[in-house]
C-alpha cells in the first residue's frame, strides 16, 4: 500500500506531506504519491507504545483476548502492547510468552511484545526461567510479577542482577505487602470516613526507596509500574539524581481520578494502586512533563461485568485504559500549555519503545522508518460511552467528555484504524 | 418528612432527626400498651437481610417490623442461596421480584447499603442495619434517643445541644463510632473521641470537638454527660493495635476508678459487652448505665424508623 498523508503537522508544528511504501515511511515533504489523504489538522506521532497491559489471555478470555485487546489498543492509537504476565497459566516460561506473541501476530493489529513472570507462578518464591524466555522466540526483556510486588528483598535483588545477562529489565509493582493487608483504596480522610482498609503511601515508597537502592548497588535497570503518590515521584527523582538506571510509568486514571470517586462505591473506581489525592495528581503531573516520571502505561485492567456489580470489598481491582489513554495525555500535556507534542511523542511512544528495546516502534517520523504511526485530532471532543473495542465495560471515564481523538493508526504500513474506524485486518 | 433510605446518619437532617425521635416517643407508648402493635406497615414486606450474624439487631428489627404490622420475612447468610455464592445483585432482585417493600441489610462490606440504595436493582426502601466498618445508623439514632430521654425526658422538638458526650475504644473500625460522630453533632452535641492512636484516625479525630489518647486527662478536662464504650473486636487483638487486653484495660477501659471519676455521667455501651476488657461490671450495672435502655429503646427507635420510611407526608396521629 502506498499512501501521502497531505497536509499533516508534525510534533515540532511544521506542517508538510509524508508518504508511506509498503510497511515504511518513503518520504517526509512537499512530495506526494499513491493515495492522498487529506490530514489537515491533524498531529502525526510515532504509533503509542503500552508497557502496561493486561490482555488475559490465556485464562480470563471472558474479559479480554489478544485479539479483542488488540483492537481496543488500535483504536487507542497504539502499536505495540505489552501484556503483563498475571494470566492464567502464568507467563513464567517460554511456552506461554511464544503462545500470546502468536496470537498477537495472529491478531494483526498491534505488536504484542509479552512480559514474563519474575517468579513461578509470581509466587514471590522462585525465579522464572528469565533467560530462556527472553531466548525464546517472544525475546521478553521486561519481567514483572505484576498485581504483586516482588517484597522479598534478596530475589528482588537477584532478579535485578541476573537480567543484565540480556540488558533485561525488571518492573515492579511496589507494594509492601504487609501495609497493604486487605487494603481498598487510598488511606486517608476518605477511607477513614468510608470505613474502608487503608492502602498507605507509604506501602508504595518504602518499596521504591527499597528497589532503587538495589538498582544502584547491582548496576541494573529498574522500572517502576504505576507510580501514584508524591512522595514516590519524589523517590524517583532522588534516584535519578545520583544516576541510577531507573525509570517510571504513570496511568492516565493517576493523572486524573482521585480517591473521592470512592465515596459512590462504586467498584468501577476500585483499582491497584488506589486512587489518590489531588495533591497526588498534581505531582505526577508535575513529574510527568519534567521527566521524572518517563511513561505513561495504561494499566488496561478489564474485567467481567460481575466482578465489578458488587460490593466495594469483593470487587476486583483495575480499569479500562487502552481507548482513553491518549486523550488524558493530551488534556495534561497539550491542553494544561504546559507540555509540548514533542513530550507528549516521548511518554506515549519513543520511550517506552526504548526501555523495551522494540526497533520499529517509536521511531522519529523519518524516511526509512517502519510506519507505526498514530494521526490525531486534538480539536475534537470524545465522549466516553460505553461499548468500545474491549469485551469488559469498566470504564470509569463513562459519561465524560475528554479532548481529543485518536482519528488514523497505522501499523506497519497499513490502516488498523481509519477515521475512528477499526479497519479490522488491515 | 419522609425518607426514601436510611444508609448513614450523615443523610439526616437536624430536623429529620429529632422528628425521628419525636415519633420514637409515641412508638415507645404502644410498647408499653398491653396490646403493642400499630397497623402501619399492614400489608407490606419487610426483609431483613444478614450477611453477617446478629442476633441484637436482627431481634429488635423483628421486633419493631412485626409491632408495625408488618409481614417479616428473615435471610440470613447461612441457610439460604447467599451461601452458595449468590451475588447481592441477584439475591436483591429476588427480593424485588416476590414485592419486598423494604430490605434491612447488615453487611460485612463498607458500603454496600449505600451502593443497593444506589443501585436500582431494588425500588423500596434500604435501610442499613451495619455495614463493614462504615455506619450504623440505627444505632446512633437509639442511642441519641437514650440520651435525650434520660437527660430531657419526653420533650420533643429538641436536639441534644451542648451535652459533652465521649465515645472511647477502637473508633478506627467501629461503625457504631461513625455514625454517633455524625448524628451527635447534628443534634448539636460536643463529641469526644478516645483511644489509643492506633485505632484512631486522624480524619475522624478533625471532625469531633476533642480527641484524646488518654482517657484520664480527658477525665479531668471535660465534664462528660455521657461516656459511650466501644467494643473491642477479638480480632484487633492479634493484629499489634495494642499489646494485651490487660494494657487496653488499664489505660482505656472504664475502670471503677474512671468511674468514680465521670461522676454521675450516663454509661453506654452498644453491646455485646467485654467486661473486665473495655469497662468493668461495676459501671455496666450501675443505675448510671442505660445498657439495657439501649436495647429497649433499639425496638421504639426502629419503628420510628420504619414509619417515616413508609409514611405519607404529614405526621403520626
Amino acid at each position: 500500500m502506498s499512501f501521502t498523508l497531505k497536509n499533516v503537522q508534525l510534533e515540532d508544528g511544521r506542517i508538510t506531506n509524508v508518504s508511506v511504501d509498503g510497511q515504511h515511511i518513503s518520504q517526509v515533504g512537499s512530495d506526494q504519491h499513491g493515495e492522498i489523504i487529506d490530514a489537515t489538522g491533524l498531529v502525526l506521532l510515532p504509533g503509542f507504545v503500552d508497557l502496561h497491559t493486561h490482555l488475559r489471555q490465556p485464562g480470563f478470555e471472558k474479559s479480554e483476548t489478544v485479539s479483542s485487546g488488540s483492537a481496543a489498543a488500535a483504536v487507542g492509537g497504539y502499536t505495540a502492547v505489552h501484556p503483563m504476565a498475571n494470566t492464567m497459566p502464568v507467563a513464567d516460561n517460554a511456552g506461554v510468552v511464544e503462545q500470546i506473541q502468536r496470537l498477537g501476530e495472529e491478531a494483526g493489529l498491534v505488536e504484542v511484545q509479552p512480559i514474563g513472570a519474575v517468579t513461578v507462578g509470581l509466587n514471590g518464591s522462585m525465579l522464572a526461567e528469565l533467560g530462556t524466555m527472553n531466548a525464546s522466540k517472544a525475546n521478553v526483556t521486561i519481567f514483572s510479577d505484576d498485581g504483586k510486588c516482588v517484597s522479598d528483598p534478596q530475589l528482588m535483588r537477584r532478579a535485578l542482577t541476573y537480567v543484565k545477562a540480556f540488558n533485561g529489565v525488571i518492573a515492579q509493582h511496589a507494594q509492601e505487602p504487609r501495609l497493604t493487608e486487605n487494603s481498598q483504596m487510598n488511606e486517608g480522610s476518605v477511607s477513614a470516613e468510608l470505613g474502608l482498609a487503608g492502602w498507605p503511601a507509604v506501602a508504595e515508597e518504602s518499596i521504591i526507596a527499597r528497589d532503587i537502592m538495589l538498582a544502584e548497588l547491582t548496576g541494573s535497570r529498574l522500572h517502576v509500574c504505576h507510580v501514584s503518590t508524591a512522595g514516590s515521584v519524589e523517590q524517583i527523582r532522588l534516584g535519578k539524581a545520583r544516576g541510577v538506571q531507573v525509570t517510571a510509568e504513570v496511568t492516565p486514571h493517576h493523572l486524573l481520578l482521585t480517591e473521592d470517586l470512592a465515596r459512590s462505591y462504586d467498584p468501577v473506581f476500585k483499582v491497584n494502586p488506589p486512587l489518590r489525592t489531588q495533591n497526588d495528581v498534581e505531582a505526577l503531573r508535575a513529574a510527568l512533563i519534567d521527566g521524572t516520571i518517563d511513561v505513561i502505561g495504561t494499566d488496561h485492567a478489564p474485567h467481567p461485568i460481575e466482578s465489578k456489580e458488587c460490593e466495594w470489598n469483593n470487587a476486583a481491582f483495575g480499569m479500562l485504559g487502552l481507548e482513553t489513554a491518549y486523550s488524558i495525555a493530551q488534556l495534561v500535556l497539550i491542553d494544561s500549555g504546559l507540555s509540548n507534542w514533542s513530550r507528549l511523542a516521548q511518554v506515549l511512544s519513543i520511550k517506552p519503545a526504548d526501555i523495551s528495546g522494540l526497533t520499529g516502534q517509536g521511531q522519529q517520523i523519518v524516511a526509512g522508518a517502519m510506519a507505526n504511526l498514530v494521526l490525531v485530532d486534538p480539536a475534537s471532543v470524545t465522549k466516553v460511552t460505553g461499548g468500545g473495542q474491549s469485551l469488559s465495560e469498566n470504564q470509569p471515564y463513562l459519561g465524560m467528555e475528554l479532548p481529543g481523538q485518536v482519528v488514523h493508526t497505522i501499523f506497519r504500513g497499513s490502516f488498523t484504524v481509519r477515521d475512528g474506524i477499526l479497519n479490522g485486518r488491515a | 418528612m419522609k425518607l426514601q433510605h436510611l444508609v448513614s446518619t450523615t443523610d439526616l437532617t437536624r430536623e429529620q432527626a429529632i422528628a425521628i425521635l419525636d415519633t420514637a416517643i409515641e412508638m415507645s407508648k404502644v410498647n408499653q400498651r398491653e396490646i403493642k402493635k400499630l397497623p402501619v406497615l399492614r400489608g407490606k414486606t419487610v426483609v431483613n437481610l444478614f450477611y453477617e450474624d446478629s442476633t441484637r439487631t436482627r431481634v429488635s428489627f423483628e421486633v419493631a417490623e412485626k409491632r408495625l404490622s408488618a409481614d417479616v420475612v428473615n435471610v440470613s447468610a447461612k441457610g439460604s442461596s447467599v451461601s452458595k455464592g449468590e451475588s447481592l445483585k441477584d439475591t436483591v432482585q429476588t427480593l424485588a421480584a416476590i414485592s419486598a417493600d423494604i430490605v434491612v441489610m447488615r453487611h460485612g462490606s463498607s458500603g454496600a447499603a449505600q451502593y443497593l440504595a444506589e443501585s436500582g436493582w431494588f425500588e423500596g426502601a434500604v435501610i442499613n442495619a451495619g455495614d463493614g466498618t462504615h455506619e450504623h445508623p440505627t444505632q446512633a439514632l437509639l442511642d441519641a434517643y437514650t440520651l435525650r430521654s434520660r437527660i430531657f425526658g419526653d420533650k420533643t422538638g429538641t436536639g441534644l445541644d451542648g451535652l459533652n458526650i465521649a465515645i472511647v475504644g477502637d473508633i478506627a473500625h467501629s461503625r457504631v463510632a461513625r455514625s454517633n460522630l455524625h448524628l451527635l453533632k447534628t443534634l448539636g452535641a460536643k463529641v469526644h473521641l478516645i483511644g489509643p492512636p492506633t485505632l484512631l484516625p486522624k480524619a475522624l479525630a478533625v471532625q469531633a470537638t476533642t480527641s484524646h489518647f488518654n482517657f484520664d486527662e480527658a477525665i479531668e478536662e471535660i465534664k462528660f454527660d455521657a461516656v459511650m464504650m466501644l467494643r473491642i473486636q477479638s480480632e484487633r487483638m492479634n493484629a499489634a493495635f495494642f499489646p494485651s487486653e490487660s494494657e487496653y484495660s488499664k489505660f482505656w477501659g472504664l475502670t471503677k476508678s474512671r468511674f468514680t471519676r465521670i461522676g454521675d455521667a450516663l454509661v453506654m455501651h452498644p453491646g455485646p459487652m467485654n467486661r473486665g476488657l473495655e469497662i468493668e461490671s461495676i459501671a455496666a450495672d450501675s443505675p448510671n448505665s442505660t445498657v439495657l435502655e439501649q436495647v429497649k429503646n433499639g425496638v421504639s427507635t426502629r419503628m420510628s424508623v420504619l414509619y417515616h420510611l413508609n409514611a405519607a407526608e404529614g405526621d403520626l396521629s
